[in-house]
């Protein structure tokens, strides 16, 4: 078991989401980093759908309360067992009375911290992620709350090394801009080239309206050759839409289900991840990829992170 | 946009995703009737996970890993082919509402608007048959069509935050009911204790596409 001791609320339980309920509007949730939320998993040797805790307010304090093995992956946040600094994507013992700190992250905006045997909340429609749009799922359907004392799943614990994880993918320099790779969507021609060369050439600036429900760019103003009144439709996360502003929106991981307004884009799933971690104020750069580019990066991520648990379980064997 | 001779057009959403479109200038019944047959035909496509209806459209949420875009995209034009109506009975529902002409909804604003006595809106409102057209943007949140063109009201400038579970709305050309507090940019015309989505129930939706559905007044509140 672990005791929260200072959070903010918009801190969740979140697992790789849920899925097969966009036909009734209820969307995925689920980590919005899905691969520090993975590798956080890998490193403990759980099961990939874990839930985890994403902390995105910062400073976090936790106590655990049990012998526990965990790992945080993610943001760069300085962590503090009690005393003790713990390296970045990394996970190791902890003894029941010691307190787990996270400083606001140099680099990344969004930890995870993984618990082997994973947090022990109710799945509901199939996960165990917050619905914090809804209000269910997760940790009492809402966002974590000091005192709250959240079980830990049955894993047999055993002492072990600290173990750590260096992968390809690194989080996003502040100073330099993001590239997030994306696919042409629905309306994309309903965008002049004027319009497309300023979409894929402009530096966009990630604005204060950001949350895990979608996030708000500033840049220049893009408009359809004419005014678009469309159906209702479903919409996946990564879906970048337009709105009359000219100002893009991207849908993240607690989208609605359906939307209406123009799409000129789709963030590749294999770049969702860089978007999670975009502290406010970042500077994206759109690139345009075709779909077997979209499978090949999907694909680069799915073998590191088999070598990653491929590599963690041979040395559980060697323990 | 689809093409005017009703082939739909099929385009990339995304890593995993298809989006068909086959919406013409406006809503249609018949081309929904065939987009709910083609959405009950999920786990006949391998790699397909999801069939999410929206208007006149669909969203087809697949695995990569398991199915190549093109592929689907036969197989998808195939299956469209072959969704000639939707054979599937759908129930009939009745939601009771309870009208509001309280000057903070906006029933008696939208009546004049629309230049109709309220008692008169109020019986073409319940007096219409909807159907759920789809669910989607939250959670059990029903699309409906069939309201009475008269009623049709363009939805507010500018969003209200917090529109009260249970809300029975109007927006555009279609009618709803708010499933949970939210935001909306729709007009509150009454309100429903008919509990739209309960994420645990088996069946966490209460309305599905396809039902029809009739509002019947259980009074008028000031």
């Amino acid at each position: 078991m672990i005791e929260i001791l200072s959070t903010g609320v918009l801190n969740s339980v979140q697992d790789a989401g849920r899925a097969g309920y966009l036909s009734i509007g209820v969307g995925q949730s689920g980590a919005m980093d899905v691969l520090a939320h993975a590798m956080g998993n890998a490193l403990l040797g759980n099961e990939a759908n874990a839930a985890s805790l994403e902390i995105a307010l910062f400073p976090f304090r936790l106590r655990l309360l049990s012998d526990c093995r965990f790992a945080i992956t993610g943001a760069d946040g300085e962590a503090l067992l009690d005393e003790q600094p713990l390296p970045p994507q990394w996970a190791c013992d902890g003894k029941a009375g010691q307190t787990l700190q996270i400083k606001p992250p140099r680099r990344g905006a969004r930890c995870y911290v993984s618990f082997a045997g994973g947090i022990e909340v109710p799945l509901v429609m199939g996960s165990r992620a917050t619905d914090l749009k809804t209000g269910f799922g997760g940790f009492e359907g809402r966002g974590l709350m000091r005192g709250d004392r959240l079980v830990l799943g049955n894993q047999t614990y055993k002492p072990h090394a600290g173990v750590g994880a260096t992968l390809s993918w690194a989080l996003p320099e502040r100073d330099r801009a993001i590239e997030i790779r994306v696919l042409p969507a629905a309306e994309f021609n309903e965008f002049d080239e004027p319009t497309k060369t300023l979409f894929f050439q402009q530096g966009w600036t990630l604005s204060q309206e950001a949350n895990r429900m979608g996030m708000r760019l500033i840049g220049p103003e893009l408009k359809t050759r004419r005014p678009l009144e469309l159906l209702s439709h479903g919409i996946l996360p990564g879906t970048v839409q337009v709105p009359p502003s000219g100002q893009p929106i991207i849908q993240l991981a607690d989208a609605n289900t359906c939307g209406g307004y123009p799409k000129i884009a789709n963030v590749i799933d294999a770049d969702l991840w860089r978007l999670a971690q975009a502290p406010i104020g970042s500077t994206f750069r759109f690139v345009e990829v075709d779909h077997p580019e979209a499978m090949a990066a999907q694909e680069h991520q799915d073998r590191e992170l088999m070598a990653l648990r491929q590599a963690i379980q041979c040395s559980f064997t060697r323990a | 946009m689809a093409s005017l001779d009703g082939v739909p057009r099929v385009c990339i959403a995304g890593s995993r995703g298809l989006f068909l479109d086959a919406a013409g200038p406006r809503f249609s019944e018949p081309v929904q009737r065939r987009v709910l047959a083609l959405a009950r035909t999920v786990g006949q496509i391998p790699g397909v996970q999801e069939l999410v209806p929206g208007m006149n459209n669909v969203l087809v949420v697949y695995d990569p890993r398991q199915a190549s875009p093109a592929v689907l995209c036969d197989q998808l034009m195939t299956l469209w082919e072959q969704a000639a109506a939707d054979e599937s009975p759908g129930r009939d529902i009745d939601i009771p509402v309870i009208y509001s002409t309280n000057a903070s909804d906006d029933l008696v604003q939208i009546a004049a608007l629309a230049g109709l006595a309220v008692d008169e809106f109020i019986r073409l409102h319940s007096e219409a048959a909807y159907q759920v057209a789809c669910v989607g943007a939250m959670p059990g949140f029903p699309y409906l069509s069939g309201l009475d063109p008269r009623l049709a009201t363009p939805r507010r400038a500018v969003p209200r935050m917090r529109l009260e579970q249970g809300a029975v709305i109007i927006g555009g050309a279609q009618a709803g009911i708010m499933p949970c507090s939210a935001p909306s940019g729709w007009h509150v015309i009454g309100r429903t204790d008919v509990q739209l989505f309960d994420a645990q129930q088996l069946s966490p939706s209460f309305l599905q596409p396809g039902d029809r559905i009739r509002f019947s007044i259980a009074g008028v509140e000031s």
